[in-house]
Formats: structure tokens, sequence, C-alpha cells
């Protein structure tokens, strides 16, 4: 079952097509990730799915309804997004901030109910940053800071969340760090998640459901353990390497080849 | 809604902080909460700061009352109010100065909100309509009148409304691409500044000596003279559109996190800043129309409220209520310094705003961020 799908979407900005006649379910449930080499459309794709962009052609269903036609805040308590890039407003609180993640479950005369107030905490502590409750977001590493976002769209309390390269800018440590909370919302909170990450690996590693994308065309879905091969590496980021079982995880692991190695294969080619 | 009431604290205070930073927790945020499910996120200080500028509004309202050739005593001008003055009290305080000091409390929180309003949604604290170009479209509009026509005191500030209006549409139609964005409305802005400032100077060179000099007072911008022709058209548009700003402060207060994070949360971005931006261009028309362009104060508000408030966000209510306290005591102060109405009031809050704008680069200097 799928409560959010892509049918037949054409997806461009201004008159620059990025993809055509692309279709796309999410399985719920699932940690899907989407991967691809740069500008194959993935964040694209995600941007659609969230309805950040609307398609040019074809529609994004959300539990069987067109997307576009619901209203904004109806779709905000069904669906989250961590964009790429967010902007904290100069002096705001971590607390401050994670509060704002209630706006759609908020109106006029329910500014701020005791249900808010607990939700928040519990994303402050999911997120390992109710330690940082009251200090402020602009002081915080990027690390902390990635989190805090997070903290802010989990307590939106959406069965859907879609996050945009949530790993980019961040140390090794740190990438492991948002890709496991990841991990546990997903399995302890069973929440559907959508993932555009860079890093193969992570991805392969984290995901339980993995869309490979090459010039606006998916190539391949399904558990990373079919969809990462050596072939499709090379199909989809032309890159020559092995895969090998992850000695910790027992998921794929790419191994690019040599530099030696891919020269003389490309020599041979030509 | 007959139901208890209680009152919880919004924060724990135990968090652990670094020593560091141990002074620059976050503010006291208090909930009012009733069991038929209603609840209010008051933050104290934003509340605190709100009353008492309410209070220095109304404190300098009351003594620029009883300024002028006929003084009066504040215990004089609030009995007089409350209709036990005598005729003559009765006069100047109704007829003659509290027409004017309408004028002043209305134009000054038109002005303060409509600034807050287009700081926050060009993410500028230069965003306001002195640098967008709405002040000049208005001095236009009044100064066509003015010298083409000779035209009186409505028509004047017919022009400039119309003269402010169409300056805000062709700045939306300029701006306009798929929506507003901040960037591209303050560049358009800037450009529409500078051609319609060039437009008031060879309006100026049209002008007798006579039409120069009603000009140049108007642009200036002042409370003199006014009475309640000019407070009931203010009055209606401030009642209508400041209320309806303040609706749409919660929105907007998510737009500053960038329109995909204000999307995601169920904000819809375009309507919230057209309806807004519309709302402060007419604020600023009606209120221009009424004093003049009053120099800086839109650009000054918003930001010594946020800077009293210490809260992040537009703040549109204490950016008002500080435009409306600023304005007063100013206009009260000129007349203390230099005399009834020697000094129109647009040269002090120039002047104020001016020296407050130097401070706060200095200060931002300091803390390393310009």
């Amino acid at each position: 079952m799928s409560r959010l799908t892509a049918e037949n979407v054409t997806l461009a900005y201004d008159q620059r097509v990025i993809a055509e006649d692309l279709s796309v379910a999410i399985p719920d449930q699932s940690f899907t990730v989407i991967v691809g080499p740069n500008a194959c459309g993935k964040s694209t794709l995600l941007r659609a799915l969230s309805r950040m962009l609307k398609p040019a052609a074809g529609s994004v269903l959300l539990d069987g309804a067109a997307i576009s036609s619901l209203p904004a805040k109806k779709v905000a308590r069904t669906l989250g997004l961590l964009p790429q890039s967010s902007i904290a407003p100069d002096g705001i609180t971590v607390a401050d901030l994670v509060a704002r993640g209630r706006y759609p479950h908020q109106g006029l005369l329910r500014q701020w109910s005791g249900e808010d107030e607990r939700i928040v905490r519990e994303s402050m502590e999911a997120t390992g940053v109710g330690e940082l409750a009251e200090r402020y977001v602009d002081e915080l590493s990027g690390g902390q800071r990635q989190r805090v976002w997070i903290a802010m769209a989990l307590a939106q309390q959406t069965p859907l969340l879609l996050l945009d390269e949530p790993t980019t800018y961040l140390d090794i440590q740190h990438q492991i760090e948002v890709l496991d909370l990841c991990a546990e919302l997903h399995e302890e909170q069973g929440r559907t998640l959508v993932a555009v990450l860079h890093d193969l690996n992570h991805a392969a590693r984290y995901a339980t459901h993995l869309i490979a994308m090459r010039a606006g065309e998916i190539v391949a879905e399904g558990p990373p353990e079919q969809v990462v091969t050596a072939d499709l590496v090379e199909q989809v980021f032309g890159l020559k390497c092995q895969v090998i079982d992850d000695p910790e995880t027992g998921t794929p692991l790419v191994v690019p080849a040599a530099r030696k190695a891919r020269e003389a294969a490309a020599a041979g080619a030509s | 809604m007959s139901s208890t009431v209680k009152t919880d604290t919004g924060r724990n205070d135990s968090a652990a902080t670094g020593r560091d930073t141990a002074a620059r927790t976050g503010r006291p945020v208090r909930a009012v909460r009733t069991a038929g499910g209603l609840s209010l996120r008051l933050d104290v200080r934003t509340l605190v700061v709100s009353v008492l500028l309410a209070a220095v509004a109304l404190f300098a309202s009351v003594l620029l009352i009883g300024t002028g050739d006929f003084p009066m005593g504040p215990g004089d001008v609030l009995a007089t109010l409350t209709g036990s003055g005598t005729t003559a009290q009765e006069f100047i305080v109704n007829d003659l100065r509290l027409p004017r000091v309408l004028v002043g409390l209305l134009v000054g929180a038109a002005f303060g909100v409509a600034g807050a309003v287009f700081q926050a949604v060009s993410r500028n604290p230069l965003g306001s309509p002195d640098v967008l170009g709405f002040s000049q479209g208005s001095t236009v509009g009044a100064l066509l009148v003015i010298v083409f026509f000779q035209g009186g005191t409505f028509a004047i500030a017919a022009g400039s409304v119309a003269g402010g209006i169409v300056t805000g549409l062709a700045i939306f139609l300029l701006a306009w691409k798929g929506g507003i964005h901040g960037y591209r409305f303050v560049l358009v802005g800037i450009g529409a500044a500078a051609m319609l400032y060039a437009i008031v100077l060879y309006l100026m060179t049209k002008a007798n000596i006579v039409e120069a000099t009603q000009a140049v007072t108007w642009m200036t911008g002042t409370l003199s003279g006014r009475d309640w022709d000019q407070v009931w058209p203010l009055a209606i548009v401030c009642v209508l559109l400041i209320p309806l700003s303040l609706l749409y402060g919660r929105p907007l207060r998510m737009l500053e996190m960038g329109d995909d994070a204000a999307y995601a949360l169920g904000v819809p971005v375009t309507r919230v800043r057209v309806v807004l931006l519309a709302a402060a261009v007419l604020l600023v028309a009606a209120a221009t129309a009424a004093a003049g362009p009053i120099a800086f104060l839109a650009l000054t508000a918003p930001q010594l409220a946020r800077r009293l408030t210490r809260s992040p966000g537009p703040n549109l209510l204490p950016a008002g209520l500080m435009g409306a306290a600023l304005l007063v005591t100013a206009d009260w102060l000129s007349q203390q310094i230099f005399g009834a109405d020697q000094l129109p009031v647009g040269v002090l809050t120039g002047l104020l705003g001016g020296g407050y704008l130097l401070w706060l680069l200095a200060s931002e200097r300091k803390a390393g961020r310009i």
C-alpha cells in the first residue's frame, strides 16, 4: 500500500524539463531513499512529492486525492518536509523553533495546548536536543542544528516525513547520527520516511526501499540488496566498482575500482 | 467558556545551558488554557512591553493635548476628554488638539505595523516604505496635485493615496514571479524609489515658490493643523487593516524560516504575502495622505520594538504601538524644544531615526554581523 504516489508526472522549472512521465509509489512504513548522480532529478522528485513543486503534467496523490487540491494545513498534518535550506530566525531558541512544528495543529484560539507542549518536549528528547531547549539556535553546531530542524519536523507529527539531503554539510559522525535518528523514527514510531541522500553506502545501509534515478528516470527500485549491484552503479553513476557485503551490517557496500583499473578499462573500451 | 483557567509555565528552567550562555536563555512563555480546549500562548515580555508602549503613547497624547498657546495640565485634559471641562477647554481639546493627536497615534501605528510587514516579507531590516518607493510614490501623487492642480488639503490627500496605491501595484507586478520573493521585491522597490524621487525633483523644478514651500512641508511630514476630516478615513483604514494584519501575524512568523519550511508547515505562502503587502501598502498610503511621509518611522519602530521584546519574528502589535508612541512623543518633544508648530515632526523623526540607524550599524558591527 502507498499513501503517497506520483502518477505520470512531468517535472519542470519554467521551461526546463527535469523529468517526464515519472511514476513512483512510496511503500507505507518504508524508509525510502532516493539516490542518483547530481542533476538526476532526485531532489526535484522529492519537491514534487512534498507539493513544493507543482507538476507540469500528471499528479501527486496523497491518500488517493490530488495533493494540490487539498488544503495546505491539512496536508501539513499528514506530510512533513525537512527542506534542504531553512533559515533559523535571529535570536530564536531551540524550544521556540521546535514549537513552530506544531503550527498545522494550531489555530487562532488553540495556540498552545498541553498536547503541543508534550509533543514538543518529546520531539526534542527523541532527537537528543532536550538539553539545548533554551539555547539559541545560531549558537549550535551544524549537527545539533540539523537535529533541531528534524525535531521541528517531528513535532509536526506526520505519518509521512520527507527529508531533502538531511546529511549534507555534516561531518561523518553527525551524518551517521542523523541517519540513526531517521532509522529510529522509522523502526520505533512506524513513520514512512523518504530521503534524498548523496552517499550510496549510507543509502544501502539505512534504506528499506531504494529508488535509483538517472537523467530524470527511475532506473531501479527495490530493497538495497537487489538494487545495489556493480552493474547498476556503473549504469547509474558511470563508476566501475565492486559491491561487497558491509562487514558491519551485511548490506551492500560499494567500493570504487582503483584509478588504474578504471583507466585501463576506459582505454580498453575506446 | 465558563471553566477553570489554569496557567502553566511553558518552559522548564532546568534546561542545562552552558555557563557562558546562562544569561542568554529564553524568555518565559505562559500558556493560558481553558477546559473547553482554548489555549493562548502569551509571551510575558512581549505583553509587558506592549502594555508599557500603549501607556507611553497615551501619556504622551495627554501631554500633547495640553501643549500649545493655551497650556493645560494633564488633569484638565483628562477632565475635558471625559466631558467635564469648560466650553473653551472643550473647544480647544475636542476640536483643535484631539484630532491632531489621534492622527499622530493612527499614523504611528499604521507605519509601525506596515514597516514590520515590509521588513518581514523582504527579510531585510531596511525593507521599509521609505526605501522601497511607497513613500516616494505617495509624494509624487501629492506633488502632482500641488504643482499642476493647486489642489486643497483633500485633493492633496487623494493624490497621495492614489500615488501610493499605483506605486504599490506597479512594484507588485514588476516583482511578481510566480509569487512575491523578498530579494526581488527589495530590488524592484529600490529601483522604483530612485525613479520616483527623480520625478519628485522634476516636479519641484516646475513649482513656484508658494507651491514649493507647500510641497516641502508636505514631504517633511507634519501633524500640525490636522482635523477630524483627516481622522475619520485614516481611522477606518486602520480599524480594518491593522487587525487583519495581526491575524496574519502567525503565518508571517513562519515565513521567516524560508518559503519551503513555511509551506511544509501548511502556510499558504503566496496568499499570506499578498494579503499582508496589500494591507501594508494601503496603511502606508492612508497614513502618508494624513500626515506626509514621516521619515524613518516605519524603519525604526519595528526594530526598536523587536529589541525591546527580544522576541524573534515580526512582532506586529508591539511595532504598531511603538510607532504610535514614537510619533506622538516626537511631536510633543518638537513642540517643547522648538515651540508650537515651528518644526514639522518629520524632521525630528528623521534625526532620531537616522541616529538610531547609525547606532544599529555600529552595534551590529561590534557583534561581527556586518
